[in-house]
């Protein structure tokens, strides 16, 4: 064992403990505040694929986030009792449905136009799950009872606030482990290389559009998996989500914590939410918090591109 | 076949007529908005995802100094200057930094300002959609309806603008500087043209078309804060269909989009007619992804 | 008209530039001067860094170290653009005239400046025709539509729009027709009965050696032989161990 490979999974252990000990000690708004924040990190994470690694600005990812929302919607009020797992898979595959086909289209096209293609695709599906309120409801959206934690014949428990958070917790640090594990792989160097430099990826031979599929899919399908996480924590499924402030959201979560890191994006998800609720606190709910917030996220791109973990970003992808 | 004819001839002539009419009217504005956009990315390279805000800031621009003095005109002249002045100060000084960077981060930089301005329009107008009267309130008669001048007076100060700036673009000093800045950049510098004061002017002028666009759009459409995203989706979607860059192609999308959205909203709600742009897009990006009107150049 | 400054100060110093790109060490503390009025050549085999020691006098490559004065004035950090309005015009290696202008609308770019009356543009364009007929005739066509030759034309005429103290001349011969080639030899002299300094960068031995007052002879980023040109002639050994294949 290396000593950078001790000193991370010491890092590692202790932000675990502390995540999971926390639901204990926290007051019942701090906690779902945490759980959102793991919910929301998540779904950056899942952006940061696409944008740290693989060099592609997404502005798509609300439609994967809703999809994975109303696929796990519906999958709770079509089976009674309302099961988890089913959820979970419903949720995936609508996320990778929207994902495939986006990433059809837009992966066709380089660097900005992908970012404007994956935008309009998004403001597609907002439009359909918007007028066709006969299965999505439209502008109310649907609402649903949380399902109970449950394996067949093993036990069945109902969720609290704090056995969610860390069914949460256990699903965000799985999902991070699995892309620490894609972005080390053969394959995630390959996307490094297309961020590099796609006109060498593609001259080596490498089919640089099928990697950026892939990653594509990758990337919508963690971010329905948070889109599944969020309906089941909060039980209803709108269609705010997926429209573009959701995705413009997850790309200044990327950008505050640094892209390129993983966990960047989860400190930069909770570093918005806590000025927010800050703002809120001291000026008033009314308060336009994003208007200093989008301050210092120009600033931010200007000044300090790396984001807040930026510094880290090489040592954490050791 | 035959079925779709037999569709088409039922579609009584004088609907498509004012349907055709309306479809041009909408194009125009929405070939002026995206004009503007086109210039900036085609001129510098900067996708401005802050331009359906500066479309609505110029809007409410209007609004104020129409409500103050009572003259449209006056409001579309002043929205269009001051919404420049403003544009050439943000291209000063959040994107003359990046400069020579990945243009990803033109992206992110535009997307942060247009979440501050449509923020800032949200907590200083609130969501009440404001009105202004059409300047020219006489009607004449189409058919069974009675149809505003105003809206071909839109029609045709859009393509007024839009045709004038083509000639400036041609013929003037400023003109030929963009131009040569356009085509190589580098050796404009070498000959003494200021590019970083070119690209700040092209800012300017493709931001005061969105503003102006927006004070012609007010008295048809309302302005609220969130006009912006739509009208710039739209814009996007005309600007890739077609071709990044190519400010013809820009114009013919526009009005074909348009178009087909007046014709589709014979039949289906006006907020699904826009499903045709989306359309439109597919088809476009699966058969000709270098947009419809693309020329070599 | 400004009144010329004691020739004993040169119009262009160059000392101990250092360029990088990327991590590639470019030049390796070049030194050169140019004095006012001046033919000076500068030869070397291909990539040696005579193209970049030109770009980072006109402020197109940035110097990690050095300094490059102008009239005695540092212009190290000094902007293309005002670097082009004192006085310093630039003809790149193939040309890189503005393809989709006209040839008139091409020099314009040049003669388009402040402070510049419309006599004085008038007699500016009547010049440059006088020496380039052909592009009189070809005025109202897109550059891009010139020949070779012509295109080396309007580049060295749209650089003379500048009114400039110095240009900056790369390869203006390569690839152009021996008649042509003598035509430029005949342009520079033109330019050098106007006072104007040239810094001719070539890979023509001869032409360099005829036109020129002075040489330097580059090799691997720096300067390795300096001397008046009426020393060197094509057979000079010297000639052969830099230049020679």
């Amino acid at each position: 064992m290396t000593r950078h490979t001790k000193i991370y999974w010491a890092g590692f252990a202790v932000l675990m403990a502390v995540l999971i000990v926390a639901p204990l000690v926290l007051p019942e708004f701090w906690r779902r505040f945490l759980t959102e924040v793991l919910i929301w990190g998540l779904l950056a994470m899942s952006s940061d694929l696409l944008i740290g690694y693989t060099g592609m600005v997404s502005f798509g990812h609300s439609a994967f986030f809703g999809l994975g929302m109303y696929g796990a919607a519906a999958a709770l009020l079509m089976v009674s009792p309302p099961n988890l797992w089913l959820a979970i898979g419903f949720g995936l595959i609508g996320a990778a449905g929207a994902a495939l086909f986006v990433a059809y289209f837009s992966t066709r096209l380089r660097d900005i136009y992908f970012a404007i293609t994956t935008l309009i695709f998004s403001q597609i599906f907002y439009v359909i799950i918007f007028t066709w309120t006969k299965v999505t409801g439209g502008e109310n959206g649907l609402i649903f009872t949380r399902p109970h934690f449950s394996i067949p014949l093993l036990f069945d428990i109902r969720f609290t606030s704090t056995t969610l958070h860390w069914f949460v917790l256990a699903v965000v640090t799985g999902s991070y482990l699995i892309l620490r594990r894609v972005t080390q792989s053969p394959f995630g160097m390959v996307l490094q290389s297309i961020r590099e430099n796609e006109a060498r990826t593609r001259a080596i031979g490498y089919p640089v559009q099928r990697y950026k599929i892939v990653s594509v899919m990758l990337s919508g399908i963690f971010a329905g998996l948070a889109g599944v996480l969020y309906a089941v924590q909060n039980e209803f499924a709108a269609p705010d989500f997926v429209y573009f402030v959701t995705s413009g959201d997850t790309v200044i979560f990327n950008v505050l914590g640094g892209i390129g890191t993983l966990v960047g994006p989860i400190v930069g998800a909770g570093f918005f939410q806590l000025l927010r609720e800050l703002m809120s606190r001291v000026f008033g709910e009314q308060f336009p918090y994003l208007i200093p917030l989008g301050f210092i996220f120009i600033a931010m791109i200007i000044f300090l591109p790396q984001g807040l973990l930026g510094f880290a970003r090489r040592w954490l992808n050791k | 076949m035959d079925a779709v004819i037999g569709f088409i001839q039922a579609i009584p002539l004088d609907l498509l007529i004012i349907q055709t009419v309306n479809g041009i009217v909408t194009g125009m504005i929405l070939a002026l908005v995206a004009s503007g956009l086109t210039l900036i990315f085609g001129i510098m390279d900067v996708v401005n995802f802050a331009h359906g805000e500066l479309f609505m800031l110029g809007a409410y621009l209007g609004v104020i100094v129409v409500a103050a003095t009572g003259n449209f005109w006056l409001g579309l002249i002043m929205s269009a200057l001051v919404v420049a002045i403003l544009g050439a100060a943000l291209q000063v000084v959040t994107l003359r930094p990046l400069i020579g960077r990945d243009p990803l981060n033109t992206i992110l930089v535009t997307f942060g300002i247009s979440l501050i301005l449509q923020n800032y329009a949200l907590w200083q107008f609130g969501t009440v959609t404001r009105k202004i009267t059409e300047p020219i309130s006489s009607y004449f008669t189409l058919f069974y309806l009675q149809y505003p001048w105003y809206r071909i007076v839109v029609t045709g100060l859009s393509a007024a603008i839009i045709g004038g700036f083509w000639l400036f673009l041609k013929y003037g000093k400023f003109g030929v500087w963009i131009r040569a800045t356009t085509q190589d950049r580098v050796m404009a510098q070498a000959m003494g043209i200021p590019v970083p004061w070119v690209f700040t002017g092209v800012f300017a002028i493709g931001a005061a078309m969105a503003a102006a666009s927006g004070v012609l759009f007010a008295p048809l459409g309302g302005v609220a804060p969130t006009m912006g995203l739509d009208w710039v989706l739209k814009a996007f979607i005309v600007v890739v269909v077609g071709g990044m860059g190519n400010l013809g192609g820009s114009i013919l999308a526009a009005i074909l989009i348009s178009l087909l959205e007046a014709y589709a909203s014979i039949w289906v709600d006006p907020s699904r007619a826009v499903i045709v742009s989306f359309v439109v897009l597919i088809l476009t990006l699966l058969f000709r992804p270098t947009g419809l009107f693309a020329t070599p150049k | 008209m400004n009144a010329p400054a004691p020739s004993s100060e040169p119009l262009v110093q160059v000392e101990n530039l250092h360029t990088y790109y990327g991590k590639s060490h470019i030049l390796h503390g070049v030194s050169l001067h140019v004095g006012r009025g001046e033919v000076v050549g500068l030869l070397g085999r291909n990539g040696v860094g005579k193209s970049t020691t030109l770009k980072s006098i006109i402020g197109l490559v940035d110097a990690s170290q050095g300094q490059v004065l102008y009239e005695g004035q540092s212009i190290i950090t000094t902007p293309a653009h005002r670097l082009a309005r004192r006085g310093i015009a630039y003809v790149p290696e193939d040309r890189r005239i503005f393809r989709y202008l006209t040839v008139m609308e091409n020099l314009r770019t040049g003669l388009d400046r402040g402070g510049v009356t419309e006599e004085r543009k008038a007699a500016l364009l009547d010049k440059v025709f006088t020496f380039f007929p052909v592009l009189a005739e070809r005025r109202g066509q897109a550059g891009g539509t010139l020949s070779g030759g012509e295109q080396q034309m309007l580049a060295i005429a749209r650089a003379m729009m500048l009114e400039p103290k110095i240009i900056l001349l790369d390869e203006p011969t390569e690839g152009l027709m021996p008649r042509m080639v003598s035509q430029i030899a005949q342009i520079i002299e033109l330019l050098h009965n106007e006072n104007v300094a040239i810094l001719l960068v070539e890979q023509n031995v001869p032409l360099t050696l005829a036109a020129s007052q002075r040489i330097y002879i580059m090799e691997k980023g720096c300067v390795r032989h300096h001397c008046a040109a009426s020393e060197l002639d094509v057979h000079h050994p010297l000639i052969k161990q830099y230049l020679g294949v």
